[in-house]
């Protein structure tokens, strides 16, 4: 990390936004950067990659230990660890990459001789979120009711197997960002998804989450800011301040529309038949209760405040809805 | 014209709450809509039907954190919401009181989300620590459902102060402790039974039976008009205590005994001071 130009550095999911933008600005302060997602990135996607290389391999493969010890790669970002699903027909192949391909990546990282430094992205949803929970997690906080199953059971598997690791391999140092949700106009997520629903979106009937968001070019920022850190462990990100689902449905320009918890199954199933992607009763559940992130780690120790507030983050991306209708 | 500022006030509200402009803290403290819709009716409340008599306000810091420390009793916690109100109205600076509820409270729809928005959250020591180290003043109510769900003969009678953790909570921030006695509470649902299998099913901790309730339906619901009286007492200083004391169970103990002791002889004293329940 003293020579930060000799560092190479290997970013997965790079179709994706985030981890193309990473790859690309990693690129432009001069260090290699080898860029690697199982699908080929899109135009978009391209150019934010900029100078970045661009390696077509799925990280199940045995090969990404290859392309590590023959880049003599450093520094390894799991930027497409705990992507949520956008389509719920995806969800089986998400966990499978999730899950498997962390495994995978994380193994071929223990034989490498060459990596210093792993981030394991992560998120919040692996706090659960049950009224039973204090309202505000810190990092060290065990949830009442551990994580329930789905995207939050794998996410709490991959911190296990990061957790694993860094026992493995005392000498590289593994950061776990635990973001909450990401938000921005270019990111698209379950949850940018639900907030698109028009006129009226679907909210459980006598419920109020409590919600916090990142933006995007905050997440970017913090991975390279990690990148460069020494920092180990976990960390929560979320940008300061709260928003309620309510307050967020009504900043989208929408309406809340309360359904008897009992029934979401049924208006799930209706807006599916309606062919209205975006909703889901599991998405759903996560937006009942809701949890707050305790930032002091990420302000105080790590080093990094977001430019963004929750309210901003998700006024951005408010914005963007708005310019698109 | 004072009417035409309150109408004025209820527009800027409307169009607040419609654009999603408001904030709330970490807890989901709707500080907005609690000042703007909550605390006029239960000020009306407090002083109109059940003319509360506040004694001691003054024990309560201009700023910084107190641990308010009260008896519980009503058969619904009516006594919690007046205290808040009562704070939120008196006080110099009118802070909110940062109450600390059961589990139960937040599992339940509708009132979960609105014991957040008026600043409650879960009575659990993660919380409590946050809320004192941030300055804020936090109220607990250490009998829990064995004090609120007591028969009627029982008033005015503490239960049992639970395993002490409000005094953990202080001695771990250094928060002074204050003792807060309520009378009035205990005649406004006067409990003569409890229907245990209905409580099973609807999963409350009780159902309560009173004179009027369920006899008389929803009518039965109105709480009595009782005379009120809370005490704030004197200020028990924690700051005197080492960090170990917080996990020293004889030093909590003795603490919470002192507490328990205070709120007790300051009721009975209060009920001579009161007189007649109802007319006082």
């Amino acid at each position: 990390m003293s020579r930060p130009n000799a560092a190479v550095v290997l970013v997965t999911g790079v179709t994706r936004f985030l981890g193309s933008s990473l790859a690309g600005r990693l690129a432009a302060t001069g260090r290699r950067v080898i860029g690697v997602d199982a699908a080929v990135p899109d135009a978009s996607a391209r150019a934010r990659l900029a100078d970045a290389e661009f390696v077509r391999v799925d990280i199940r493969d045995p090969r990404i230990g290859g392309i590590i010890d023959a880049a003599g790669v450093t520094t390894v970002i799991h930027a497409s660890a705990s992507v949520a699903p956008v389509a719920a027909a995806a969800r089986a192949m998400i966990k499978e990459m999730n899950v498997l391909g962390t495994m995978q990546l994380l193994a071929a990282c223990a034989r490498s001789e060459t990596v210093e430094s792993v981030v394991v992205r992560s998120t919040s949803a692996v706090y659960g979120g049950s009224p039973r929970d204090p309202a505000v997690f810190a990092e060290d906080t065990t949830p009442r009711a551990g994580p329930p199953t789905g995207p939050a059971r794998d996410a709490a598997d991959i911190e296990g197997y990061a957790r694993s690791f860094a026992r493995r391999r005392p000498d590289v140092q593994v950061a776990i960002p635990r973001f909450a949700e990401i938000i921005g106009p270019t990111v698209a997520t379950p949850l940018t998804r639900y907030f698109s629903l028009s006129p009226a979106v679907p909210v459980a009937l006598g419920h109020d989450a409590r919600v916090q968001f990142v933006h995007e070019e905050d997440a970017v920022d913090l991975l390279e800011h990690l990148a460069t850190t020494p920092f180990a462990g976990p960390v929560n990100v979320a940008g300061a301040g709260v928003l309620t689902l309510h307050q967020a449905i009504r900043l989208a320009g929408r309406v809340a529309l309360p359904i008897p918890m009992q029934a979401m199954d049924a208006v799930s199933t209706a807006l599916k038949l309606a062919r209205i992607k975006g909703f889901s009763t599991q998405q759903l559940r996560l937006l009942t209760h809701g949890r707050v992130l305790d930032t002091t780690l990420l302000t105080q120790t790590v080093g990094f405040t977001p430019k963004y507030t929750t309210r901003e983050a998700f006024e951005s991306f408010a914005a963007s809805l708005r310019s698109a209708a | 014209m004072n009417w035409m500022d309150a109408v004025r006030g209820f527009a800027d509200f409307a169009k607040r709450r419609q654009d999603g402009d408001y904030e709330v803290d970490d807890f989901g403290y709707d500080d907005d809509f609690t000042r703007s819709v909550m605390l006029p009716p239960l000020k009306l409340l407090a002083e109109k039907y059940f003319r509360i008599e506040v004694i001691g306000i003054e024990n309560l810091p201009v700023d910084g954190p107190a641990l308010l420390v009260a008896n519980h009793s009503g058969t619904v916690a009516v006594d919690a919401v007046m205290t808040a109100a009562i704070v939120a109205d008196r006080h110099p600076n009118h802070r909110p009181l940062r109450m600390l509820g059961a589990d139960f409270v937040f599992d339940t729809p509708v009132l979960g989300p609105l014991a957040r928005k008026t600043g409650s959250t879960l009575a659990c020591a993660a919380d409590a620590e946050r809320l004192l180290r941030s300055g804020e003043l936090v109220a607990v109510f250490p009998e829990g459902f064995k004090g609120v769900g007591k028969p009627f003969s029982q008033r005015y009678k503490l239960q049992r102060f639970g395993r002490g953790g409000f005094v953990s909570t202080a001695l771990t921030t250094g928060a002074p402790i204050i003792p807060v006695s309520i009378v009035g509470a205990e005649e406004i649902y006067p409990l003569i039974g409890n229907i245990k299998p209905l409580a099973r099913m609807l999963g409350i901790p009780y159902f309560p039976v009173t004179p009027t309730f369920p006899l008389l339906g929803l009518l039965g619901a109105i709480p009595l008009p009782s005379k009120w009286l809370i005490e704030f007492g004197d200020p028990i200083d924690t700051s005197g205590f080492d960090a170990e004391s917080a996990d020293d169970p004889m030093a909590v103990f003795d603490l919470t005994d002192q507490v328990r002791e205070t709120i007790q002889q300051t009721l009975y004293r209060l009920l001579l001071q009161r007189g007649h329940p109802f007319l006082g």
